[in-house]
């Protein structure tokens, strides 16, 4: 045990000095190693910044609510079975919630009516078009999930009233009001006067599509009177355990057929949609973009693994007259073996560290010249960058070092 | 470096001769060389005792070259016995070759053989580094035994800043230092001058009257002279067995 300490220490000692008498040849060694790990680690970070944003898109929906709607999330083939179903009208939220009122221990939470429509927004000269206005109650306070940066939303008395008050997006107060409080203002949505009471904070857009922070928020009866319900609603439910998700999923179901009076074989004549069913159709996609932009890449570090075997075979080659020396001075084959994997995992190594602080410094300027571009590091890359460059040095390695640990060492002493 | 060596006119001594270290018996080598099998060594008997300092002799082909592989451990026979203290070796695999090599067999060549990277110092520990042991005895085992061959003051140099002379000598102590049973010397004057050559010469005077066992392969008669015993191959045979006169 200690023997092959002491031997690991002359090892790499040996590698270090060998690395540094053939500086050129162990630099060209290692840059295709360097190539490999930027380009891997690149396409990491890619990988986990595009993650992280789908993620944070994913719970701007909200991994508490469910959505009632006439048509599911997915595409459907037989589209005649939807398109005849009724409606979903603002009122069922009201009857849904006495059901929910009178289901024991009920999951469900809340059934909050949302109604919306793609307007323009004006202040004086200013105008901000494609602009989501939600019609919703009160309740909406309950499902939202994203903080005020002003203001506060509207309450009961003016939400039965139907008072032509609204709340805005962030981007939307900010391209009309140009950093001034939007507070007590005067917006035209579609035309009519609303008095600004609340603006959100920043909440992002999801998936880049949809923009968050571009949305209006106004009274049921107001968004009625302004744009008509005609085109329907949807229901956003808020359920009690996340970790509960197909039960509740049950009973909102069990609860709508009531509500609509279903017979029993009855097809839903509605769907309940939830963000982890766009997770599961967008995840194979995602995860073939990560396999192949993984392979691709990973071609780039086979190629410097090529590099390291071919070098390690010439270090073999024309040390071969020192290894039968070593064999004659008591090294066993492992000590032979041990020494030029050493040698192999060293430039790997070295390459590797090379490599990382390239794509850190890399991956801090895309950021700051693009924050919006999804890059992010993290110290888990570092370990697995590292772990990737010892078991390319290692697998690179082998085949030269285990030759060289076979040489016999007569023939070893002889070579010239 | 003078005091080493030993004034030509002085008398030699023998010592007598201890317990076996080499006993060789009926050994023969082949090798194939694609289909012709060459006979390198045809039944070769040899006993080798402590305290001896033993020339092996012949002319290229004779089959030196193979005895001497065999007598280092580093190549095991076709056929025959071989014992080195007692222990069959004939058998053995790679790494117990490599043990035996490591503790009981100091090696000098020719072309000295030393790591061109490292100092005088950490060529002289290789060997001690394969045998386990600890960095600090290392050190102090290496420096004693340089200062032993009349290299204290170069330990830190490298080989190339070392003349033939010195090389050969940072070779001997690396052969040295584990304590081995014999040192093994193949033409170690081969690649020196001929003043630098009876200087080595003398420096194995040294180490046999310490107490050494040392066999030297050679084809110069002058360097034989040296030895004690002197044993003549031809054809894979041995031709003649007895001391120098």
């Amino acid at each position: 045990m200690k023997r092959l300490l002491y031997e690991l220490t002359e090892s790499f000692r040996i590698a270090f000095a060998q690395i540094r008498a053939n500086k050129m040849r162990s630099a060209l060694t290692a840059l295709g190693v360097i190539i490999g790990i930027v380009a891997v680690t690149l396409m990491g970070t890619a990988i986990r910044g595009i993650d992280t944003g789908f993620q944070n898109s994913l719970n701007m929906l909200g991994d508490d609510i469910l959505y009632v709607q006439k048509w599911p999330w997915h595409n459907v083939e037989d589209w005649w079975n939807y398109v005849g179903r009724p409606p979903i009208t603002p009122d069922l939220a009201g009857k849904l919630n006495s059901v929910i009122a009178q289901t024991p221990n009920s999951l469900l939470e809340v059934a909050v009516p949302v109604a919306g429509r793609g307007t323009t927004a004006k202040f004086g000269e200013n105008k901000v078009s494609n602009v989501m206005t939600l019609g919703t109650t009160a309740e909406y306070s309950r499902i939202l999930n994203a903080d005020f940066k002003e203001g506060r939303l509207f309450n009961e008395t003016e939400d039965v009233a139907g008072r032509p008050v609204c709340v805005l997006g962030y981007d939307i107060a900010e391209a009309l009001y140009q950093g001034r409080s939007a507070l007590g203002e005067r917006v035209f949505l579609n035309g009519h006067p609303y008095l600004v009471i609340g603006v959100l904070a920043k909440q992002g857009s999801f998936l880049g599509l949809l923009n968050f922070d571009n949305q209006a928020v106004v009274p049921l009866e107001s968004f009625r009177k302004a744009f008509g319900t005609r085109r329907g609603a949807e229901l956003r439910v808020k359920f009690r355990d996340k970790n509960r998700l197909s039960d509740a999923k049950e009973e909102l179901a069990g609860a709508m057929r009531r509500v609509r009076a279903q017979l029993p074989g009855e097809r839903d004549n509605f769907d309940i949609n939830e963000q982890s069913a766009i997770k599961a159709q967008l995840d194979p996609i995602k995860q073939g973009i990560a396999l192949a932009g993984l392979f691709i890449t990973g071609l780039s570090l086979f190629v410097g693994a090529i590099g390291i075997m071919n070098i390690t075979f010439v270090s073999v080659k024309e040390r071969t007259k020192e290894i039968g020396t070593r064999k004659a001075l008591g090294a066993r084959r492992r000590t032979i073996l041990l020494q030029f994997l050493i040698e192999a995992v060293s430039i790997c190594l070295i390459g590797g560290l090379v490599g990382l602080s390239l794509t850190y410094t890399l991956v801090i300027a895309v950021g700051a010249a693009f924050p919006a571009f999804p890059v992010e590091f993290s110290i888990g890359l570092v370990f697995l960058s590292m772990a990737v460059s010892v078991a390319v040095g290692i697998v690179s390695g082998f085949a030269p070092a285990w030759g060289a640990s076979r040489l016999d060492p007569v023939v070893a002493l002889r070579y010239e | 470096m003078s005091h080493t060596v030993a004034p030509a006119a002085s008398p030699r001594i023998t010592r007598p001769p201890g317990a076996v270290v080499i006993d060789i018996e009926e050994v023969t080598k082949l090798y194939k060389m694609g289909a012709e099998i060459i006979h390198a060594l045809r039944g070769v008997s040899v006993e080798i005792r402590r305290n001896e300092y033993l020339a092996v002799m012949g002319p290229s082909g004779s089959g030196k070259s193979t005895l001497m592989n065999m007598l280092g451990c580093l190549d095991t026979p076709t056929a025959g016995r071989y014992l080195f203290n007692g222990k069959n070796v004939a058998h053995m695999a790679d790494d117990e070759l490599a043990d035996i090599r490591n503790r009981e067999i100091g090696f000098v060549f020719q072309t000295f053989n030393l790591l061109p990277r490292s100092t005088a110092l950490a060529n002289v520990e290789l060997p001690l580094i394969y045998a386990g042991q600890p960095a600090s005895l290392r050190r102090e085992r290496a420096a004693q035994t340089l200062h032993n061959v009349g290299l204290g003051e170069r330990m830190m140099h490298k080989p190339n800043e070392l003349s033939g002379g010195q090389r050969q000598r940072v070779a001997i102590a690396r052969a040295l230092v584990n304590n081995p049973s014999i040192i093994l010397a193949d033409e170690p004057t081969g690649n020196l001058d001929s003043k630098t050559g009876v200087e080595i010469m003398a420096l194995f005077e040294q180490l046999y009257e310490e107490g050494n066992t040392i066999i030297v392969v050679t084809h110069e008669e002058d360097i034989a002279r040296h030895a004690r015993r002197i044993v003549r191959l031809r054809d894979g045979l041995i031709e003649s067995d007895g001391p120098a006169e």
